[in-house]
């Protein structure tokens, strides 16, 4: 009875039914997920997958290299490694020790300590190595131990053109001179991108590009290498024979108006930055302004001259070598007696040039130094330029004209003084200065007429002969012209009784000027003071040798010319 | 019908292995790529080590100080230059040859 039971029993049809819908629900379910997963989660598992073995790495880039314009190279960047531990990973073994020990050129018992500062996880065990024996370092596969890629800025021409070129923190980042002035272009951003490698670390494909790199521009300056290590030569040898406090070059091109050198003293190492302090790193040609004295009188005569007041040959009576105006006297260094104009400025004559000065209009003469750049500043990309000043004219008073005309009560860098004898040496305009290399000529603007300045350069030239005030700056075989500066310094607003600025600007050669070349020097007190004493003499040496490099031919040659035809141009007075 | 499909799960299979060994070549190129590249980096880094080299021994001063003390070189004096003027080297068989 009972074993019949079992075959007979009815199931109820709902039970299959049941049974068949779970399967179904079972399937429609996994095919829901599959879908879900291939379709809509596609993004978020490949990502997870790829994450397996792909890795993001850097793209290096360099900070653009400074050149000299002769594409010599004054400021480059080199790749560096450093090297570092995570205290909690590294397992070394003394073996491995001494090796490290012996690539870093570190004592063992200092990377030990290093090693073992167990509650940090990364210290550096040396800064900037070079490259080869990072990879020597990563070779020896310590645990723990790694490198990373940083880059270092290189200056072969260390303290030589220091004040020019600035330099850069560990950020690569421009602090001083042409790296800060030029930051947005010279620097470069690293890039990365993601890619593929496989299981032997080789990369097999590239996925995307993160960032790209942004490789730093090269920078073409318009310096000379060699006359710039010249200038800062003669520059230092001059400082310390003077005993002065600081000392200034700047070598122009004369019809560019392109920087050719620029130094200073006191300087430092940019190599080394342990020798950069607050008074080294003073572009003091630039940065510092002072009182130009003498250097200043051409302006004032060539003004006179442009508006018919005098010419080269107008006498001017000096005695008794001073000259009261209101309740101040006006000094010569001695009784110069009768003078032409053009003696005026070869003797340099206070007298004689304040009683120029005072025929003209205030007006007249502001405009006269406003046009040759004075109280401007001079543009040419450096951080913190000076200005230098000059008041308007509706406030002097005569005896300030009247000290104006020879530079005092007004004040100027060393580089706004250059950039103003620009006018004589390119027939009357003011080049604009640019530290960088020019290709097209460059346009002036016309300041005075070009019969002006070529008679206020013959009037210069004569300071350098004998009887002017500037024997030293002559070069043989070149005809040279300039002039001298000697100024009390200002100290607390009060002229310093023993404190001087010695100034000589000048340019050669003086048939087709090439180069002008201002030189400063700051408390010269080894007995000498005067400009023609102090400056002139490194004025002569830099203009020597820079003739020389540039290779340009002698306008006055003396008695040493190899010669058949005719005879060459001789200057009258050779 | 049955032949057309046995067709094209050939030429199926055909592309399969296609695209395998197409992708392995790729990589292989791609490899072959970065190596170059990583050289190119590499003789980047040297070029500039041999510019930094250069730019250092060609020093003015180090120039000058081999001219002057191991050489035993000097700047002539004025009185030592002979300036020849082109007009008198054209004259001159024997100073022809230094014109440009």
């Amino acid at each position: 009875m009972i074993k019949n039971e079992i075959s007979q029993i009815k199931l109820s049809a709902w039970r299959s039914f049941l049974l068949f819908s779970l399967l179904v629900l079972g399937l429609v379910s996994l095919i829901a997920r599959a879908a879900y997963l291939q379709g809509m989660h596609n993004d978020f598992l490949q990502e997870k997958g790829e994450s397996r073995y792909s890795r993001v790495i850097e793209m290096n880039a360099d900070r653009g290299m400074i050149t000299d314009r002769n594409g010599q190279i004054l400021a480059i960047s080199s790749p560096i490694a450093s090297i570092y531990a995570d205290p909690k990973v590294v397992k070394i073994t003394p073996e491995q020790l001494k090796q490290l020990s012996n690539l870093l050129e570190t004592p063992a018992t200092t990377i030990d300590d290093r090693i073992k500062k167990e509650n940090s996880r990364f210290v550096y065990l040396k800064r900037q190595v070079v490259p080869d024996i990072a990879e020597k370092i990563l070779k020896l596969k310590i645990q723990g131990i790694y490198s990373t890629h940083e880059s270092k800025r290189y200056y072969p021409e260390s303290e030589f053109a220091a004040h020019v070129l600035g330099f850069t923190d560990i950020n690569d980042e421009g602090q001083e001179g042409v790296e800060r002035g030029w930051q947005k272009i010279l620097a470069s951003e690293l890039g990365s991108r993601r890619v593929i490698k496989d299981n032997k670390g080789r990369i097999i494909e590239d996925i995307e590009k993160i960032r790209l790199p942004k490789q730093g521009q090269d920078l073409i300056l318009s310096i000379d290498r060699r006359i710039q290590y010249r200038a800062h030569a003669e520059l230092k040898e001059a400082v310390k024979a003077n005993k002065a406090k600081a000392g200034s070059i700047v070598v122009l091109d004369a019809q560019t108006g392109e920087i050719l050198a620029l130094t200073n003293l006191p300087v430092y190492n940019p190599n080394n930055r342990s020798t950069i302090s607050n008074e080294r790193i003073r572009n003091r040609a630039l940065i510092d302004t002072f009182e130009p004295g003498s250097t200043l009188k051409p302006f004032t005569v060539a003004i006179a001259m442009e508006v018919g007041k005098v010419n080269a040959n107008t006498v001017m009576q000096t005695s008794p070598g001073m000259m009261q105006v209101g309740r101040r006297t006006i000094r010569d260094v001695n009784n110069k007696g009768e003078l032409t104009v053009a003696q005026v400025i070869q003797q340099s004559s206070n007298v004689g040039t304040a009683k120029i000065a005072l025929s003209l209009a205030p007006q007249t003469m502001w405009e006269m130094f406003n046009r040759s750049g004075f109280g401007i500043p001079t543009n040419s990309g450096f951080p913190g330029e000076a200005s230098g000043i000059l008041r308007p004219y509706n406030t002097w008073r005569p005896i300030e004209q009247a000290t104006m005309s020879y530079g005092h009560g007004i004040s100027t860098s060393l580089m706004q003084l250059a950039r103003a004898y620009t006018i004589f040496t390119s027939g009357g305009e003011l080049k604009p200065i640019s530290l960088l290399k020019q290709t097209m000529p460059v346009m002036g603007q016309r300041v005075i007429s070009r019969d002006t300045a070529l008679a206020m350069s013959h009037m210069l030239e004569m300071a350098t002969k004998p009887g002017g005030t500037a024997p030293l700056a002559q070069i043989n075989g070149y005809r040279v012209a300039g002039k001298t500066g000697t100024a009390h310094k200002l100290i607390d607003g009060q002229y310093a009784k023993k404190h001087y600025i010695s100034t000589f600007v000048g340019f050669a050669p003086v048939s087709n000027p090439r180069l002008i070349i201002a030189v400063m020097m700051d408390e010269p007190s080894a007995g000498k003071y005067f400009g023609g004493a102090v400056a002139a003499p490194i004025f002569n040496k830099v203009m020597t040798s820079a003739l020389r490099i540039l290779n340009i031919p002698p306008d006055a040659p003396a008695n040493n010319v190899v010669t058949f035809t005719a005879a060459p141009e001789m200057d009258d007075e050779g | 019908m049955f032949k057309l499909n046995i067709f094209f799960v050939v030429v199926l299979i055909a592309c399969a292995l296609g695209i395998v060994t197409s992708q392995h070549t790729a990589r292989k190129l791609f490899m072959a790529l970065e190596n170059e590249k990583e050289i190119e980096q590499k003789l980047d880094v040297e070029w500039g080590r041999l510019q930094l080299e250069q730019s250092t021994l060609i020093m003015h001063g180090r120039i000058e100080h081999i001219a002057r003390e191991h050489l035993n070189m000097m700047a002539p004096a004025a009185s030592n230059i002979q300036i020849v003027s082109i007009d008198a080297a054209e004259d001159r068989p024997d100073l022809k040859s230094l014109l440009p």
